[in-house]
């Protein structure tokens, strides 16, 4: 692994995300648009205030997902993935690199929700809201590490596309934005503790409600650590030898 | 140009799926430009793969200058160009070339010399994606030539080119080969194959002739390298 071209990754990954326009600006846009639309349904009542969190948790991981299983699914078959490989480049450099952009679209991303709801939709944040940042950068980097996870199994775009559906909506429903994890079915509540989507929105569920941030940067510990475990595989299903 | 042993294959055998794509290759390749014919799915591509160490193979061994093919050691030594353009296309030529470049380590200013050796200067500010076929494949190879490596392999590098590039692009890889370049370069066009120093005629995962295109000619008592391949395509099946 080498600093010189972890850097490189990400700093090519950034200009073909800057050449993409349109995928730039939904990516940070997007977001946020969606946020107003649910701050709007739900005027002049508490709900916004119950759910704005959860979705600052959300949006980071379910676009990162997206992005990065399907801009990995094209360097794996473009050949740019095998041609890397042929060269002195660690596994452990394409991944961070991809990982740090990504982690830098989403902070700016992230600034930008977090801006809007507790600046202009009257969001209430108790805790730091710097800290909010933080969860949505590494929960981004979660998105990240399982879409180029996943980005092994599809062979398609269209494909990559549909594990969407597979693994990120069973979070979404399990990680208390619908119903507070500890009134769910017992087994349903089992499942949704394992699920890393549930620690994210816990950790931003309490930034709203407390300053007092311990569970914070446990729940965060557990965001990383399934981060760093989704990089790992991810690094496992990268080969230099291919049948 | 005799061998310097740049490339030792022994026993190589490939197996994808249930087919036996090469079955007890042994192979030395030397300096020069070498060039590999013989129909597509022959086994080309996968014998190019091998020496770059991308392949798995089931048994045998494949040395490149001394070391296991694809080993840490070898990986800026040994340029390679596949098939299928491998560079982005929503970056301009410059932008892959330079980050490519960082990724091997090598001087900014090879970049402006590898854009000039595929002859793709006046290209060099366009996005990839906009480029015509042969300009992607030539900026494809620009990369594989960053760093000068000691052996190119290059799969089909000159395929929808027009005859003058292709000219030119054999101009280079004898350039290359003249400086001490190992040039491994495959192609199903007969008529390319009289400017290696040394050919190799596949067919079914096999060599099944080896020499100088003269010696190639002489051996099968053909005047063209094309009626050459027949008469030995026809003599090795009976």
């Amino acid at each position: 692994m080498s600093p010189r071209i972890t850097m490189a990754v990400a700093g090519r990954v950034l200009i073909q995300l800057r050449r993409d326009r349109r995928t730039l600006a939904l990516l940070l846009v997007l977001p946020c648009l969606l946020i107003t639309l649910l701050w709007w349904m739900f005027e002049d009542t508490p709900v916004f205030d119950e759910v704005g969190p959860a979705l600052l948790a959300m949006f980071p991981f379910i676009v990162m997902f997206l992005v990065t299983s399907v801009t990995t699914l094209r360097e794996r078959s473009g050949g740019t993935l095998e041609r890397l490989l042929a060269m002195p480049m660690g596994k452990l450099d394409f991944l961070l690199g991809y990982a740090l952009a990504f982690g830098a679209v989403a902070a700016v991303q992230a600034a930008l929700a977090v801006g809007l709801s507790v600046g202009l939709l009257g969001l209430d944040v108790q805790g730091p809201v710097w800290l909010l940042l933080v969860v949505a950068v590494v929960d981004a980097v979660l998105g990240t590490a399982l879409g180029l996870f996943v980005s092994a199994f599809a062979q398609t775009e269209f494909q990559a596309v549909q594990f969407m559906p597979a693994l990120v909506i069973p979070q979404i429903l399990l990680c208390g934005l619908f119903i507070p994890r500890d009134q769910l079915p017992q087994v349903l509540e089992w499942i949704s503790n394992v699920l890393p989507l549930s620690y994210a929105v816990d950790a931003m569920q309490t930034l709203t409600e407390t300053t007092a941030t311990g569970d914070v940067w446990r729940d965060l510990a557990v965001v990383a650590a399934y981060a760093v475990g989704g990089l790992a595989l991810g690094a496992a299903t990268l080969r230099r030898r291919t049948a | 140009m005799t061998s310097r042993g740049a490339v030792e294959i022994r026993g190589l055998r490939v197996v994808r799926g249930k087919h036996v794509v090469l079955d007890g290759l042994d192979l030395t390749i030397g300096g020069g430009v070498t060039g590999l014919l013989g129909p597509s799915g022959c086994g080309k591509s996968t014998l190019m793969r091998c020496l770059v160490g991308v392949q798995q193979i089931s048994s045998g061994t494949v040395q490149v200058f001394g070391e296991e093919a694809g080993s840490g050691q070898l990986r800026d030594r040994v340029g390679y160009v596949t098939q299928a353009a491998s560079v982005y296309d929503d970056l301009t030529v410059a932008e892959n070339l330079r980050f490519f470049a960082r990724v091997l380590g090598v001087d900014k200013q090879e970049v402006d010399r590898v854009v000039q050796s595929v002859d793709l200067d006046s290209q060099r500010d366009r996005v990839v994606g906009q480029l015509s076929g042969g300009q992607r494949s030539r900026a494809s190879l620009a990369v594989a030539l960053l760093g000068s490596p000691d052996l190119l392999v290059l799969d089909e590098p000159t395929v929808g080119l027009d005859p003058v590039l292709r000219e030119d692009l054999w101009a280079l890889f004898h350039g290359l080969a003249d400086q001490g370049t190992a040039v491994f370069v495959s192609s199903h066009v007969m008529d390319e194959a009289e400017r290696c120093h040394r050919l190799l005629l596949m067919r079914e995962g096999r060599i099944i002739a080896d020499g100088s295109p003269a010696e190639i000619k002489e051996q099968a008592g053909a005047d063209s390298i094309d009626a050459a391949f027949l008469a030995i395509v026809r003599r090795d099946a009976a």
